[in-house]
């Protein structure tokens, strides 16, 4: 088999990873969690099939439901558009891609066929005309245009952290003040929203431009390795060893023109979404500032009671 | 690192329906009565025959997809024009786009319940209890959310019909046939081309066709549901009026 079949598994639960190449055995050391990656031998699966060459079936697997939990845990403090984004990633990207268009691309280097006896010659053309996968490029996009809501949650267990030792702090020098045991309160610290300002909000900020870019880097690499978002019938190709030019077929190219497209277009629904929740974010941001210029009489206390108790700071509220 | 043998064909396409059974069974609890049973129609006799049977009838399509010629390309060039989507691709994308509506309902029921919250803590009261409490009552089905839950079932017999539509239009006659006939570049001349399976595929495909005009029907039911609860609400809210009593009056004597 040329291809290794990846597993990545982005939750918790695995334990120590190692790297298996195809040139030698280099095992690494366990990586902390919750990332861990293992690489196993190509192994038979469902899209090789029926099929009449009987060889290995590359494909890149990914626990996608793992990635999900994650990203749901880091959706609690996310905007309306962010959660209406992820729902949109995971029904109209992830599920189509995994329930789908794997099984599209499944032959594709198999069902690659040129008009020539001579050895070599499909497996250089193939490799001339599709330098990377189509299914390869949709995962690495869905899975970088997804780490930086990590980044946001990597921001608020930090938060949480410092909060809770400042707590344990308080509780055991002056002992109970509130009518909450300390394990409520953590409960409480634990499930509470915060609200998006500050520096969460800059962190919040830069992940939302992170995904934009991203997301419309890997269009323009699709754009430009493809030549566009069609895939043709036919492809001609003089490498060498091709004794000239043949004439080599490409397996499903309408099937796979619509599902680019439809690609295509979920990700550029994600895109708009992301400009929407930009907006959304610097418009809420000038507001809140013009309403504390207003505010400027408020007490210190007052303030800081304002800024760890409100839910969600409504545009006009606090210039009521 | 452990090498697992692989336990089953492909176990990932299952998993990845249960999870989308997971997102979309939690709008469940928001549903009319007629709601809940589209939701096991869809499950059992589509999704789960879609993944147990008929993947494998359509899993050579392709390679056992034979014509009478030698010639390297023919193959894929008249596949590819017979066969410009596969039917299992069609059904997927049909079952993902109908049980998308539902997630409108499921924001909507966030977004009220958000507001529930906040009223009332502005109110005072902020036992937990409380809280958890609006979390698990189930909503009533009126006002906007009643719109909502109305475009949505709209939406989805739209969708439905759309793709009966498309599907007809790429295999007329919804029935597989055993033998095309392919002359395109670069098959020497009309060469014959057999299709794997092709009973079987007709069999699947009537299947599929009719519970999905059974759950057009349910939907269309539901919407009258709902329709009719609300004029039947209405009839008795103005009971009180001469219009609303002499309404009554008409209906009481059909």
């Amino acid at each position: 088999c040329l291809y290794l079949r990846t597993e990545w598994a982005l939750s918790s639960g695995q334990g120590g990873s190692s790297v298996h190449t195809n040139a030698g055995r280099g095992p690494s050391p366990a990586s902390s969690p919750p990332f861990s990656f293992s690489v196993s031998r190509a192994r038979r699966v469902n899209p090789c099939s029926g099929r009449r060459s009987g060889s290995c079936c590359p494909s890149v697997r990914m626990s996608w439901p793992a990635l999900y939990a994650q990203l749901v845990g880091a959706n609690r403090h996310s905007t309306s558009l962010g959660k209406i984004w992820l729902s949109v990633l995971f029904v109209f990207r992830v599920m189509v891609l995994m329930v789908a268009a794997e099984t599209v691309w499944g032959d594709e280097q198999s069902d690659f066929v040129c008009n020539t006896l001579q050895p070599g010659c499909e497996n250089v053309c193939y490799d001339q005309f599709f330098p990377v996968s189509h299914i390869r490029l949709w995962c690495l996009q869905l899975v970088f245009v997804a780490a930086p809501t990590l980044l946001v949650s990597m921001y608020v267990a930090y938060r949480n952290h410092g909060d809770k030792k400042k707590l344990l702090e308080n509780s055991s020098r002056t002992g109970f003040l509130s009518s909450r045991s300390p394990e409520e309160e953590l409960e409480a610290l634990k499930r509470r929203r915060l609200p998006i300002t500050g520096p969460l909000w800059w962190t919040y900020f830069i992940s939302v431009v992170a995904k934009l870019l991203i997301e419309v880097g890997f269009m323009y690499a699709l754009h430009v390795v493809y030549d566009g978002f069609r895939m043709p019938r036919l492809v001609q190709c003089d490498q060498w060893p091709c004794p000239n030019l043949v004439d080599c077929f490409i397996s499903r190219p309408t099937e796979k023109t619509i599902f680019t497209v439809f690609m295509a277009t979920a990700s550029s629904i994600c895109m708009v979404l992301n400009g929407a929740e930009l907006a959304y974010l610097v418009t809420k941001a000038i507001t809140r500032s013009l309403c504390r210029k207003k505010d400027g009489t408020l007490t210190s206390r007052e303030k800081t009671w304002r800024g760890t108790n409100e839910r969600s700071p409504g545009s006009l509220r606090c210039c009521n | 690192m452990p090498l697992t043998p692989p336990a089953e064909p492909d176990p990932e396409p299952k998993m990845n329906w249960a999870s989308f059974y997971a997102v979309i069974s939690g709008v469940n609890r928001h549903s009319t009565g007629i709601g809940r049973i589209w939701l096991s129609v869809l499950f059992i006799f589509r999704i789960l025959v879609l993944v147990v049977a008929a993947e494998s009838v359509w899993g050579d399509e392709k390679s056992g997809f034979t014509c009478n010629t030698q010639q390297p390309g023919c193959n894929s060039v008249c596949y590819d024009h017979f066969f410009p989507i596969s039917h299992i691709r069609l059904w997927a994308l049909q079952l993902i786009l109908v049980s998308t509506p539902a997630l409108l309902v499921a924001m909507h029921v966030a977004h009220r319940r958000h507001v529930d919250k906040r009223i009332y803590k502005l109110s005072g009261r902020t036992n937990p209890k409380d809280l958890e409490q609006i979390k698990s009552q189930k909503m009533k089905i009126t006002g906007a959310l009643w719109w909502t839950y109305v475009i949505s079932l709209l939406f989805r017999v739209i969708f439905e019909v759309t793709f009966m539509y498309l599907f007809y239009m790429i295999y007329p006659g919804y029935k597989m046939i055993r033998l095309v006939k392919c002359d395109s570049y670069p098959c020497p001349n009309t060469v014959d081309c057999f299709v794997s399976r092709p009973t079987e595929k007709t069999v699947f495909t009537v299947f599929m066709l009719a519970v999905s005009g059974v759950c057009i029907l349910l939907n269309i039911a539901e919407v009258v549901f709902l329709v009719g609860k609300v004029c039947s609400k209405h009839l008795h809210d103005a009971g009180d009026t001469s219009m609303g009593a002499w309404i009554q009056q008409k209906l009481r004597l059909l």
